[in-house]
């Protein structure tokens, strides 16, 4: 055990000397009221800490002392519907035990110490297990299935092991290493939450992960186990675009991450993911959702640690085989906090403040998204999703997280405050969005969905592109000077525009639709675009086609309950054709 | 026992160096006796060895370093809290100033603050109704939200601002109500503007009023509205009232922070400020919210004025990215003279979407509200589009959206400062508005609702 005392203090940086024997990254205590703090640089017999709590109060000759472990999560039954601040404490027994406000210092184990849990053992005394073997399962609650693993540094024999009600910390069995020494099986391990956990393998990503929004699954997928960032200005949504892809995602799990955000937004989640269905299970979205909440009032330094927090627990989740998504939001802030501890180091800053480690920082959080091949005999595979927003400055993204983080994620959705000042929600711009995982998932989508998905998706957008050029040309010359042909094409891209990729977050049938309902709202709307386009052929006026109350039919076709649209959809279909018809008729009846 | 030391190394600007000074602790506050007995107060930035680092409150005129003395008084800077506090003026120290009678505190609160616990929050979704259509209507505000007027030099913000404190009430509850003014570097006017409106309209018995004028220390600023917020929470969270802060201007504050950050020559972020505006920011705003176990709540709306009308400058930037929102103000709409001169477009209520609809306003509120929102858009790129080709060049149907934006303007935004509006009377008027449309352009209303309501022809 490292003692030290305070020299120096500075907002969120300590600097203690007679360290020589800490290590780095090793967890100290500070002070009298033993605030919790990380040793991020040693110089000879001095350690800059940086401290979790705020630190006013603390002063010269004050007392540190070093913990010998680094930054640790707790990993075992009872992570499922709870909410940690950055640095793995639980906000709730914190809320119960000293009131509504955070106060300092609080010793808290993340996992709940007295609850017991029933564990169903799965391997018998005498099994020899190697790392990521499971020992058996804890049912946390009826959508999870927990499996105690063996740790990833560990092999051996097992000795015994029993079944039965355990709290946490119980033995439920020892482990016999093949060096002779024994160990206890518990139902927590630990693992420090900078070191990415081990697997066996990482493989492509080629299954879509399904949102649900239909701007996402059709135009921009994101497959399982890849990455994605949300940038935009505030007041673009990307807090709702990050709340629906933590609602509706075909994901086991979800671990949400408010990185410097606001309160309320946290509060929110809380209060409402208990009351949502997730569509898969059945049961409420809470049950696979783990949150982690360090607001932008709270210390900045834990929000530096928060995103390894959450990604460690995803990691661990992903360990027991599931498909989880990390969504952290929001990362620019905690660029920031990392910027605010770099100029109290006093390091060379490099663009716009930041640090020169940013881009590596940045892209060894995304590199831990992957499906893998878990570690344990039976080869199981589990993803790992990571979505992060970033709020550019001014919404400019040539700033150095966004750049950084373009740099290193695989999907861009490009929040645009032009098409929120417009409510069009979500606002992604089609036009400079991307996805590089389309191509790779286009098998799955033929195979699953329908054989003319990419081929409807890729047509929307190259309308989508082909009317912001004509835009440009009605913006000169004005609508007549089109063809009746680009008039339809701007009539259908507006169609797509707003009955397809406008959708409503706050409307129960909207919120989410199936990936078989998206595929039929665009055969909806192709099918028009095609009658239009023999119509105006057989010279039909293109005004006469526009002013049809198809498109009102059309526009409603999203409201359609999910369960029962189909009837309602073919309802529409016909009644396009026959307006359609109509019209063809009346100007075959002009021209006899 | 408390010590005092003449061991002042250096002043520069509003930093000084005290040396060889024992157990002084971070973030402690500080009293300074000058040669003539006055008595300045600072507080301390950084502890290094035997030397600390300390931020003067008040102007360093007249300090001396051979005899000026620094004693730390053990805490942090507090603020004397009671009940009594309501009806009076202090300074942008917390010091009465209107000739009162001294404040028998209650007790004392250190101005930082702590954090709430997110899981200690209540999710704001009371509706407050303001009387400003464009507020109620478009961007509802509800109790315990932080939703900051954007302005810009020259625009009435007061005057709406003002309004808002005039107006505001939740229907059919009598709850207790108080305001807290915090002014931060503003004009003398402009106080007095705020302080006779809340004495003509006899609010000011239930107002605390912070008062930190242009012309006193500009290093004052920042615990100013530190105090205003520290007395809102005592209010709200101990006294159980609802407490409503106006603090302006958050731009004179950013500029104060960023003195004291070139001041100790910090590494810049954007335009001079320091790298933590944001954490410092939100550190004020969020201490806006309701929380568990205690019946009030605090409602903030900060002031800022955006340098030369720029959104994305850094103050008004991160501002919006704590905020729940924002109201943005438009010069074109004042020129027209359309008070209050809300730019409906750019402007935000997050949390309007809890705060509306059955119980709260009424059923038809976010449908009318969704479609205003992108009628006036269109309506607006309507007209420039006119502006460049001329009318005949428009289609017919976007002629009338032109036609739309045009009567929501005069109408639906133009009200002006006294006239109060119910929500059913704002909703009738966004109805009457629509009507100019042709019924099947109503994308974003549900048929039951457009049956019930519409105006227009069918």
């Amino acid at each position: 055990m490292v003692e030290g005392k305070i020299l120096k203090v500075s907002g969120p940086l300590v600097v203690a000397e007679g360290m020589r024997e800490a290590n780095m990254f090793d967890v100290v205590r500070v002070g009298e009221k033993r605030l919790i703090g990380e040793i991020i640089e040693i110089h000879g017999d001095r350690a800059s800490i940086q401290v979790y709590e705020e630190t006013a109060g603390i002063g010269r000759g004050d007392k540190v002392v070093s913990t010998g472990a680094p930054l640790s999560v707790e990993l075992g039954p009872g992570l499922l519907e709870n909410i940690y601040d950055g640095i793995q404490r639980p906000l709730e027994t914190m809320r119960l035990r000293v009131g509504p406000n955070l106060t300092r210092g609080i010793d808290e184990p993340a996992l709940d110490r007295e609850k017991r849990w029933h564990f169903e053992a799965t391997v018998k005394a005498g099994d020899r297990v190697e790392a990521g073997d499971v020992y058996g399962t804890v049912a946390e609650n009826d959508v999870i299935l927990h499996k105690i693993m063996v740790q990833p540094d560990l092999c051996g024999t097992v000795v015994d092991i029993r079944s039965g009600d355990f709290k946490v910390t119980d033995r439920i069995g020892r482990l016999k290493l093949d060096n002779g020494t024994m160990r206890d099986i518990t139902l927590v391990q630990k693992w420090p939450v900078r070191v990415a956990r081990p697997y066996r393998q990482k493989l492509p990503p080629v299954d879509p992960m399904i949102t649900g929004q239909r701007v996402i699954d059709a135009l921009f997928p994101i497959a399982k186990g890849g990455t994605a960032c949300v940038p935009g200005p505030f007041g673009s949504g990307k807090t709702v675009v990050q709340h629906q892809l933590a609602k509706w995602s075909d994901v086991d799990l979800v671990v949400y991450i408010g990185c410097g955000e606001r309160g309320n937004e946290m509060t929110d989640v809380l209060r409402e993911f208990p009351e949502l269905i997730d569509p898969k299970t059945g049961k409420s979205l809470m049950a696979r959702t783990v949150l982690i909440a360090n607001t932008s009032d709270m210390p900045v330094a834990a929000r530096e640690a928060s995103i390894y927090t959450g990604i460690t627990i995803a990691e661990y989740f992903r360990d027991m085989g599931y498909s989880v998504a990390v969504i952290a939001d929001s990362t620019s802030r905690w660029a920031e906090a990392l910027r605010e501890m770099s100029g109290r180091l006093e390091e060379m800053p490099g663009e716009e403040g930041y640090p020169a480690y940013l881009t590596s920082r940045l892209a060894q959080f995304y590199e831990r998204a992957g499906k893998v091949v878990c570690l344990g005999s039976d080869q199981r595979e589990g993803a790992l999703s990571a979505i992060g927003a970033v709020s550019p400055q001014g919404g400019d993204i040539s700033e150095p997280v966004s750049q950084a983080t373009l740099r290193i994620v695989k999907v861009f959705w490009g929040l645009d405050a032009s098409l929120a000042y417009r409510r069009h929600f979500p606002a992604i711009n089609w036009l400079n969005s991307y996805s590089l995982y389309r191509d790779r998932l286009a098998d799955w989508f033929s195979e699953k969905v329908s054989q003319k998905w990419m081929d409807y998706t890729g047509r929307c957008l190259k309308i989508l592109q082909l009317e912001a050029d004509l835009q440009e040309i009605v913006k000169l010359v004005g609508m007549d000077s089109l063809s009746p042909e680009d008039r339809l094409t701007l009539d259908v891209a507006q169609s797509i525009r707003e009955d397809f990729l406008q959708q409503n977050a706050f409307v129960d049938v909207d919120a989410y639709t199936p990936l078989e309902k998206q595929y039929e709202m665009l055969s909806l709307i192709f099918l028009y675009e095609e009658q239009a386009k023999a119509a105006i052929a057989a010279g039909v006026s293109v005004d006469d086609i526009c002013a049809l109350p198809l498109h009102e039919r059309i526009g409603r076709a999203k409201t359609a309950q999910n369960e029962s649209y189909k009837s309602e959809f073919a309802a529409i279909a016909d009644e396009i054709k026959a307006q359609i018809d109509a019209l063809r008729a009346s100007v075959g009846e002009e021209l006899k | 026992m408390i010590r005092e030391y003449r061991t002042i190394e250096e002043v520069a600007g509003p930093l000084m160096l005290v040396r060889q000074v024992e157990g002084v602790k971070y973030d402690e506050l500080g009293e300074i006796e000058l040669p003539n007995g006055d008595i300045r107060r600072c507080r301390v930035l950084e502890v290094n060895g035997r030397n600390v680092l300390v931020q003067l409150f008040e102007s360093s005129a007249g300090l001396n370093l051979a005899n000026s003395k620094v004693r730390f008084t053990g805490h942090g800077v507090q603020l004397p809290v009671s009940p009594n506090m309501l009806g009076r003026v202090f300074n942008g120290m917390g010091e009465p100033i209107d000739n009162g009678a001294k404040i028998l505190a209650e007790k004392s609160m250190d101005i930082n603050g702590t954090p709430i616990n997110p899981a200690a929050r209540y999710y704001p979704s009371e509706f407050i109704q303001t009387g400003v259509s464009t507020i109620d209507g478009l961007n509802t505000l509800v109790r315990g939200q932080k939703l900051p007027i954007f302005s810009g030099s020259g625009l009435p913000h007061a005057n709406l601002a003002a309004q808002i404190a005039r107006q505001a009430k939740v229907r059919n509850k009598d709850d207790k109500f108080a305001v807290v003014f915090a002014a931060v570097g503003i004009t003398f006017e402009e106080a007095d503007f705020f302080i006779s409106d809340f004495k003509r309209t006899g609010a000011i018995d239930r107002t605390v009023l912070f008062i930190n004028l242009a012309s006193d220390p500009a290093i004052e600023r920042i615990s100013t509205p530190r105090m205003a917020l520290t007395a809102a929470e005592y209010l709200a969270f101990e006294c159980d009232m609802h407490v409503l802060v106006i603090i302006t201007d958050i731009t004179n504050y950013a500029e104060a922070l960023r003195e004291v950050s070139a001041a100790r020559k910090e590494v810049p972020g954007r335009r001079g400020y320091p790298g933590y505006l944001y954490t410092d920011l939100a550190t004020m705003y969020e201490r806006a919210g309701r929380k568990m176990g205690s019946e009030g709540s605090i409602t903030m709306i900060p002031i800022l004025t955006m340098p030369e009308d720029d959104k994305t400058h850094p103050i008004p930037d991160l501002t919006g990215y704590i905020t729940e929102g924002q109201i943005i103000l438009s010069r074109e709409l004042y020129r027209k003279g359309y008070l209050p001169p809300v730019d409906v477009l750019p402007s935000l209520s997050r949390l309007k979407d809890k705060g509306l609809g059955v119980g709260k306003t009424r059923e038809d509120h976010a449908d009318t509200m969704n479609q205003l929102f992108s009628a006036y858009a269109r309506g607006k790129e309507a007209k420039e589009l006119m502006v460049v080709l001329g009318e005949a060049a428009l289609t017919p149907i976007d002629r009338l959206y032109a036609k739309f934006a045009d009567a929501f303007e005069a109408e639906y935004i133009h009200q002006g400062f006294y006239e109060n509006r119910s929500i059913e009377e704002t909703l009738d008027l966004g109805w009457k508005l629509l009507s100019i449309l042709p019924k099947s352009e109503m994308k974003r209303i549900k048929p039951h609702l457009l049956e019930k309501y519409w105006c227009g022809k069918d």
